[in-house]
């Protein structure tokens, strides 16, 4: 089976020692087998394997964006993370919306804006961090004069600062709760939109270290277990405010290289969890900045830490729901729009993973557009905006 | 990092499959009546949601949901805080538990009608166990604990979540929380913990949290040195169980004028030398034998080029996934000591050829 996998795939071996950790990761590891053998078969003629079936996931991304079924009444708190979601995963496809859908967008997250700054989960919501991050980038991915022009940046100002906490630490939202995507989404707003200030985020960068463990990686809190979501975000916060000198970035490499799976190739997020493929981002977009880092720390050339081909087969070969279009988990788990976002995210990460080249695994269609590993926003439609509110200036902080 | 990832898992887009029930949605009784034909509603004018002229990521709610949040939207919008109005709002929370507005809401109401605590203590047990992956339902217990100033049943609720996933995140670090908010609740934690380890030694949540214990105790020498020992144990169950090994790392840092190193070094030795291949111990023999080389002397030397060996090693037998990984240690160490000749060098393809 591994001649046609870039890399030979080591099973995991439960040292006759058999606990609930141990029997779902086999069970996880047959499934992916069954996939690989079924991969490796079809491998035998045609080298052109494996395919992103990006018409089929455009359909599906596409159908989403208007309605969605009834069982995505759990995200009705979530509206403008489905459009980000959705809006970033079709620039990765470098699909772009009409001029009529763009500003229906617009108009919908203008709606979801509360009137005391901040953007909410949905119209007559209360306004909270994630949806603002949320709809900030996806603001940013439309790109329009028209989409910049919805934010605005008097009031998310004074939003950020009524959920500051005393020790640099921001809350999500009013009684809510205080963890490090908060700071992650604060400082990413306000770099985005350029109303970033020292005092806004004074000694936060000081809380968030606190999040990293023994292990490496980040909690939501300090003294919580490290996991991948909340290790991007203390990770990407630490850079956004020019304080990642903070990190232990040796240990931190150590836990996240170690999160790459022996035999699925993809991530999992916490030590002796499962593989899921949203973490093909959230793990995966640590490494190129952290080679980043050490190049400059070490003035040596770099290169990518981790098995990005090893990567690209997973997620091509075992996170694609071919029929209904979108992505997913893990085999056996249906396609939903947040592992669409964030699997090809992943993707793109790992398919731009050498400096000005690309590595593309199976036909050569397969490139998406990249994608910046701090904000996750495609690259172009990153540099339009950060250009476009470096142009509007700083706001007037005097009334604060 | 966002809700989506601590929601219920999204059931199958598909609507192949006829049976799917969802107890948060048939409430198990047929007689269930909407709000706009209940008498005591008539004088509440229902507000529809304001999405706007455009149709974007319009969720096809069911009749049930938009009637219980077209009233929502009427009282907030009113301020109507009253017995009524948290009986609608506990209907909306059971139709979606991670909608944060109503849970603001709740709260508000609450402290406004003088409710009990004991009561939303219990109300929010219930939501909880039902929903025990969601950031709302745990912030609110932490606001209403807070306000009762009364941890006494935290310690066995959470377990009791626990029992359920023993690695649900949410009531791991609510359970942080509550321990390090109240005083006197860390004295059997260490027991909790060691339970969980003995269920499923591979659970690295409680390996976590017994860090997080230690960590609390400002531990002396002989405390690191009884965990030094247990770690040992455990690792001697399962020698490739990176919790275990992660922590034993984690010990490391208390080390002072390399004392534990010494210790960890003897027994890493000793397994290897019986065959033990490891990739975790493998990797802490590489990390110890740069940490002990302190001068170019024949002896270190060998030392330095046995940590080049096990970098081989793990690159091209033990560990391939990270083969780039191993290259890049062992650049590092080559760097450091200025071996440029050695037998084992990793070569990396650079993904261009």
């Amino acid at each position: 089976m591994n001649k046609f996998l870039a890399v030979s795939r080591l099973k995991f071996n439960n040292e006759s020692v058999e606990t609930n950790t141990s029997s779902s990761q086999i069970q996880v590891e047959r499934k992916v087998e069954k996939l690989f053998e079924l991969f490796c078969s079809k491998a035998e003629c045609n080298s052109e394997t494996p395919v992103l079936y990006k018409q089929n996931h455009m359909t599906y991304i596409k159908n989403h964006m208007f309605v969605l079924p009834e069982n995505y009444e759990c995200l009705d708190s979530s509206r403008p993370w489905l459009c980000y979601w959705l809006c970033q995963s079709l620039a990765l496809l470098n699909c772009e919306l009409s001029v009529t859908e763009k500003s229906n967008v617009v108009s919908f997250l203008s709606n979801c804006q509360h009137e005391t700054g901040g953007f909410c989960g949905g119209p007559n919501q209360m306004p909270h961090l994630a949806p603002t991050y949320a709809a900030v980038c996806a603001l940013c991915l439309i790109g329009t004069s028209e989409a910049f022009s919805v934010i605005n940046r008097d009031n998310l100002y004074k939003f950020l600062i009524s959920l500051r906490l005393p020790n640099g630490s921001f809350r999500m939202h009013k009684y809510g709760e205080s963890d490090v995507r908060a700071v992650y989404c604060a400082a990413t707003v306000a770099r985005l939109t350029n109303i970033y200030t020292d005092t806004l985020f004074d000694s936060s960068a000081q809380w968030v270290i606190r999040c990293q463990t023994y292990e490496g990686g980040f909690g939501g809190v300090p003294g919580v277990e490290a996991h991948g979501g909340y290790t991007f975000c203390g990770f990407s916060a630490l850079l956004l405010l020019r304080s990642i000198h903070m990190c232990d970035t040796k240990s931190l490499l150590r836990w996240v290289a170690n999160k790459q799976m022996s035999f699925e190739g993809g991530f999992q997020g916490r030590t002796n969890k499962l593989v899921d493929g949203c973490y093909s981002f959230w793990q995966a977009a640590i490494f190129p900045i952290l080679s980043e880092l050490l190049e400059s720390e070490e003035q040596r050339t770099m290169w990518s830490m981790y098995n990005y081909q090893a990567l690209q087969e997973y997620v091509l070969i075992c996170c694609q729901n071919r029929y209904s279009g979108g992505l997913i988990d893990k085999p056996g788990k249906p396609p939903d729009v947040y592992h669409t976002c964030y699997v090809l995210s992943g993707l793109s990460i790992a398919q731009h993973s050498i400096k000005n080249n690309t590595c593309v695994i199976g036909k050569s269609e397969n490139i998406l557009n990249k994608t910046n590993p701090i904000y996750n926003i495609e690259e172009s439609c990153l540099e339009k905006a950060l250009q476009y509110f470096k142009i509007a200036g700083p706001i007037n902080y005097e009334h604060f | 990092m966002d809700d989506r990832k601590k929601s219920p898992e999204l059931k199958s887009d598909s609507s192949d499959s006829a049976d799917e029930t969802d107890p948060s949605r048939n409430n198990g009784c047929s007689n269930y009546v909407m709000y706009r034909d209940r008498p005591e509603w008539k004088d509440v004018q229902p507000v529809a949601q304001d999405d706007g002229p455009a149709q974007v990521v319009r969720i096809a709610y069911s009749e049930k949901f938009s009637d219980v949040f077209d009233y929502f939207r009427a009282i907030i919008k009113s301020g109507e805080k009253s017995e009524r109005a948290l009986n609608l709002v506990t209907d909306a929370i059971t139709l979606n538990p991670a909608n944060y507005t109503v849970w603001i809401y709740r709260l508000e109401i609450v402290l406004y009608l003088k409710i009990d605590l004991h009561n939303e203590l219990d109300y929010i047990s219930n939501v909880i166990r039902e929903f025990t992956k969601n950031y709302q339902v745990w912030q609110y217990r932490k606001n209403i604990v807070e306000m009762l100033n009364d941890p006494s049943g935290e310690l066995e609720f959470t377990a009791d979540i626990l029992d359920l996933d023993a690695k649900n995140y949410h009531a791991w670090q609510y359970r942080q929380w509550v321990i390090t908010t109240f005083s006197n609740l860390i004295e059997n934690e260490l027991n909790f913990v060691d339970d969980l380890i003995s269920q499923d030694i591979r659970n690295n949540s409680a390996w976590n949290q017994r860090y997080f214990v230690i960590n609390m105790s400002n531990p002396n020498a002989d405390v690191i040195d009884k965990e030094l020992k247990y770690t040992f144990d455990k690792i001697q169950i399962l020698t490739k169980n990176e919790s275990a090994w992660n922590y034993l790392r984690g010990l490391l840092l208390y080390s002072e004028n390399g004392i534990l190193e010494d210790k960890v070094s003897t027994f890493c030795t000793q397994l290897y030398d019986k065959g033990n291949r490891s990739i975790h111990l493998l990797s802490c023999l590489i990390d110890l034998l740069d940490v002990d080389v302190n001068s170019t002397e024949l002896e270190d030397v060998e030392k330095v080029k046995f940590a080049l060996k096990l970098c081989s090693d793990l690159a091209s037998v033990y560990d391939p996934i990270r083969r780039s990984y191993w290259a890049y240690i062992s650049s590092n160490i080559e760097n450091k000591y200025s071996i440029k000749e050695h037998d084992f060098k990793i070569v990396i393809s650079n993904g261009n050829n």
